[in-house]
């Protein structure tokens, strides 16, 4: 499971010795490194981006934004607000169900901190390597609008449960076009794992997957919309629409409850994002051809030179950081320029328009290859990598079946 | 997971485990339902992570997807929208708690004494772990290629013809599945339909 804890682990093996060998110390050791690494990453990018938040909506409204703390941009802006957050007083109104009050912005919180750990941020470098790695994500991404019910419902106020049944109304619904346009470039990839997914892309920028085929190009766009509404965020925040409903489900919250909703929605803004980034924009490929192949080479030669293979993979790291990064930027963007919808026109996007356009682009998807096969006359409908993949898969899986069944009569003959 | 592994794997399998029998028990005790919704939640989020920690990430996802992130999401849904009060409390008669009790107890007997006459398999080791599929023991690639019909695991070449796979079946449980649910919403939509126009006459 912990594929790329196998290095810090075998490097850890050295040092600990053999005394706690048995123990499997050093994978304990190396799955705290990890985490913590994961724990920082998690935290930092909602950090960064709340004071992104800040800066650009003040640009965007013709204002500076911070600008006292911490200097020249007010960069330490998120750290004022954090130990702002801590001092506060912890509320739970009399009326709310106090357990559930309280545990909830922890849902909502560990929800999106999962999703980073299936999360590659360069070629292997990833917590937890997944063959269905898509597929977790997804269903992690899935559980935070528990915990936004937990908080409306528990709260004991007619606002936040307002805003917790929209909330939940529309995360669900846009669930659905989210996880169909993700599997457009799945058809094209033939792979679940988002590290193999990244790594096809290799190559310039003509091998990433927006620009695969036109289905690709166009779900990219629709796989973005759908995002930023599944992260409620303007122009669909509906469920925190201030003028009409008060905050929404986290009403009743203050101090750092409060503030763990806002982690939650910001790293699970960076996680959508990156998810676009490995699915339809290269990953940590920099999409120049030369440099790209440079990288994998230096990636790859980790027995010659480790020191170069660690510092391609920094870099990978953070041409991923950075896309990922512009894709907040541009939900940002998005917040402070559009006008908010009404609920009613937010679940009629989702259900009257994106549904069928996901639906139709994955029908398309799929038809595409057997076009391509009929128009360029070739022998297999099946896209190369996936056909040469299935291909050896089953005569590797009939291989080892024809030797395990050896393997089963030699064991008879034994009895 | 790794054999040298152990004390990270037992201890967090001892971990997850309590926490799905303790929250269990936490469904069965507490009396509101959305406390319910709240400790099912744990228990099977704590099952999905025993599935994880057995190397079935695709199981354990699924789990996430369909019982935490489907079906309780609805429950709580039927709960808001039905409930009278905002904290409905549920209270069982002594007599309930009983009948339930010796009913949970005859389950808990039947399971044992239906898992005692198992004959387990003996774990996989060399070539049938090899087929597992990639050195994490992922189990999505076996799950793929059985549904397309090539099963490593079994032995066919003993007279049968290769096996034609799941592929058919799981197709036509998804088609029932979408009927199912286009009927369920024309059924739904067919009564406000009907509504409609008699208020119109009336007016």
């Amino acid at each position: 499971m912990m594929l790329a804890a196998q290095s810090i682990a075998g490097f850890l093996e050295g040092l600990v010795g053999d005394t706690f060998s048995g123990w499997g110390i050093q994978h304990v050791l190396a799955a705290a490194i990890h985490a913590v690494l994961l724990v920082h990453a998690f935290a930092l990018s909602p950090f960064l981006f709340i004071w992104l938040e800040r800066k650009v909506s003040g640009r965007i409204q013709d204002r500076l934004g911070p600008t006292r703390v911490g200097g020249l941009f007010g960069w330490l802006q998120s750290l004022a607000d954090g130990i702002k957050l801590v001092q506060k007083e912890d509320l739970c109104p009399p009326a709310a169900d106090a357990m559930l009050f309280k545990s909830a912005p922890y849902f909502v919180c560990i929800a999106s901190f999962a999703a980073f750990v299936v999360l590659p941020f360069s070629s292997g470098w990833v917590a937890v390597t997944a063959d269905c790695g898509l597929f977790i994500i997804l269903a992690v991404l899935s559980l935070e609008v528990f915990g936004i019910i937990m908080a409306g419902y528990s709260s004991g106020s007619k606002w936040s449960l307002f805003g917790g049944m929209r909330e939940a109304a529309q995360m669900v619904s846009y669930e659905i076009p989210l996880a169909i346009c993700a599997l457009v470039p799945i058809v094209a990839a033939g792979s679940l794992n988002l590290g193999e997914i990244g790594g096809m892309q290799r190559g310039g920028i003509q091998n990433w997957f927006i620009f695969h085929d036109p289905f690709t190009f166009v779900a990219f766009f629709v796989y973005f919309v759908v995002a930023t509404a599944s992260c409620k965020r303007a122009p669909f925040d509906l469920a925190e629409a201030e003028s009409e409903l008060v905050g929404g489900f986290h009403t009743e919250y203050s101090g750092i409850r409060w503030s763990f909703f806002f982690m939650g929605e910001y790293a699970s803004m960076f996680a959508v994002c990156g998810i676009a980034g490995i699915l339809f924009l290269g990953g940590w490929n920099t999409g120049l051809g030369p440099i790209d192949e440079l990288l994998y080479a230096a990636r790859n030669n980790s027995v010659d030179s480790p020191i170069g293979s660690y510092l391609a993979n920094v870099i990978g790291a953070f041409v991923f950081v950075l896309k990922g990064s512009a894709g907040v930027f541009v939900q940002i963007w998005l917040r402070w320029t559009l006008p908010r919808l009404r609920i009613d026109q937010v679940m009629t996007t989702c259900l009257k328009y994106l549904i069928p356009i996901s639906c139709f682009l994955f029908l398309g998807a799929t038809i595409w290859p057997l076009l391509l096969a009929t128009a360029t006359q070739r022998s297999s409908w099946t896209p190369e990598p996936l056909g040469a993949r299935f291909a050896a898969e089953v005569q590797e899986a009939e291989t080892t079946e024809a030797f395990e069944r050896q393997a089963l009569n030699d064991g008879e003959e034994i009895q | 997971m790794n054999d040298s592994n152990l004390l990270g794997g037992q201890l967090l399998f001892a971990i997850f485990a309590l926490a799905t029998c303790l929250s269990a028990v936490a469904v069965v005790v507490s009396q509101t339902v959305v406390r319910m919704a709240f400790w099912l939640v744990i228990s099977l989020g704590s099952t999905a992570a025993l599935f994880f920690l057995a190397d079935a990430d695709f199981i354990g996802a699924a789990q996430l997807i369909i019982y935490v992130g489907g079906t309780l999401i609805l429950l709580v849904f039927g709960v808001m929208l039905t409930a009278s009060s905002p904290y409905l409390k549920i209270k069982s008669s002594p007599g309930e708690t009983i009948i339930g009790g010796l009913l949970g107890l005859l389950f808990m007997f039947a399971v044992f004494s239906s898992l005692q006459g198992v004959e387990w398999p003996a774990p996989p080791t060399g070539a049938s772990a090899v087929t597992a599929g990639s050195p994490e023991g992922n189990t999505l690639r076996p799950l793929g290629l059985a549904l397309l019909g090539a099963r490593p695991d079994l032995d066919l070449h003993d007279g049968d013809t290769l096996s034609t796979g799941y592929l058919l079946p799981f197709e036509i449980v998804s088609v029932h599945l979408l009927v199912v649910l286009i009927g369920a919403a024309y059924l739904a939509r067919a009564k406000r339909k009907s509504a409609a126009p008699a208020e119109g006459l009336e007016s």
